[in-house]
């Protein structure tokens, strides 16, 4: 059942320690020093920046089946705060509207 | 800023903020509230199965790799370049370099972590996915104080794509495009739902409308992730250079 050799497992096994380093990595340096206040409201803007990068690429890339159902997700998490409700009406609508783009 | 508090300039004491507590409760609050966005990351976890076995990567091998590495981008780039033989040096650079953009994610967690055991927050840290880290941050700045809240939303993370990379690896071939289910859309929704909790007014619309504009170009001219990383860093740069 199980079949292992050496160099995939070894360089899965890489690449595991890699991205271990790369998540580790940030919370060990900023250990090692002592931030500004300047630098600390930089810091706080990465979370925002981070998630707003992630997202405009794939918007871009989407049409207006995405970009309506992306306004309902803002909306819907807006007005009930449930991650839950929003991400099944943000799929219901893209999925329906991108069923109504085929059909037109 | 207020979430750091008043600074006394001792080292451990520079954050302020109320105590973080690492208890089971912390951890099941974040599994279950990760569930939902776990169903989505689980979507990409069977494609990824049947990628890794199309690219000649046993169950095993696949199922070790969701499980030791745990990063979704990284991963279908790896098997998209797997052949044989094994292409060792470019999966591994390209593995670090997609990844880099965990740096600035860990960099992020500090002002909690810091508050946890070396144990606990290096132990947490493994399960950094975009999906829980995002999610766990929110939660933090929101006044959470369960400081197992990234461990339990990584582990609901984990445990949705290493079982959802078996499927794939061995029944896998149900899920070949994405789109059909709008799966393709769920983490675009994850990250919006996410992204509104960060809203601090009109000084964020700067600061995003730069690092959304930065981190398309990066998409369009550089390979890999980079863009994340310009976009994060972008953001950060302009709320530095507008500090009084």
């Amino acid at each position: 059942m199980i079949e292992a050799s050496v160099i995939p497992v070894s360089i899965i096994l890489g690449m595991a320690v890699l991205t271990y380093v790369t998540k580790a990595g940030g919370l060990w340096v900023l250990e090692q020093v002592e931030l500004s206040d300047r630098a600390k409201s930089g810091l706080e803007a990465l979370p925002g920046g981070i998630i707003i990068a992630i997202l405009a690429p794939e918007l871009l890339q989407g049409g207006p089946p995405e970009w309506a159902a992306a306004a309902v997700v803002l909306v819907v998490v807006r007005r009930t705060d449930s991650i839950l409700l929003s991400l099944g009406t943000g799929i219901f609508t893209v999925l329906v509207l991108r069923r109504a783009v085929v059909i037109l | 800023m207020t979430e750091y508090g008043n600074k006394t300039g001792r080292e451990d004491d520079d954050h302020s903020s109320p105590e973080l507590t690492f208890s089971l409760t912390g951890l099941y609050q974040g599994y279950l509230q990760c569930v939902p966005i776990a169903l989505g990351v689980a979507g990409y976890g069977i494609l990824f199965g049947v990628l890794a076995r199309q690219a000649g990567l046993t169950p095993f091998e696949a199922t070790l790799m969701s499980a030791t590495v745990l990063a979704g981008a990284a991963q279908l780039i790896a098997v998209e370049l797997w052949s044989s033989p094994v292409p060792a040096v470019a999966i591994l650079l390209t593995t670090f370099i997609v990844n880099l953009r965990y740096v600035l994610m860990g960099a992020a967690l500090r002002p909690w972590f810091s508050k946890l055991t070396p144990l606990q927050a290096y132990g947490s840290i493994f399960f950094t996915a975009d999906e829980n880290w995002a999610l766990t941050i929110k939660e933090l700045r929101d006044g959470n104080q369960q400081g197992a809240f990234l461990l339990g939303s990584g582990l609901a993370i984990w445990s949705f794509w290493v079982v959802a990379t078996i499927v794939g690896s061995t029944a896998g071939g149900v899920i070949d495009d994405p789109s059909v289910y709008g799966l393709d859309f769920v983490l675009t929704a994850v990250f919006l739902t996410l992204v509104v909790g960060f809203w601090e007014g009109t000084e964020t619309a700067l600061s995003w409308s730069f690092a959304a504009g930065t981190a398309i170009l990066g998409f369009m001219w550089l390979p890999g992730r980079w863009y994340i990383l310009i976009g994060g860093l972008t953001a950060s740069l302009i709320k530095v250079m507008r500090y009084d």
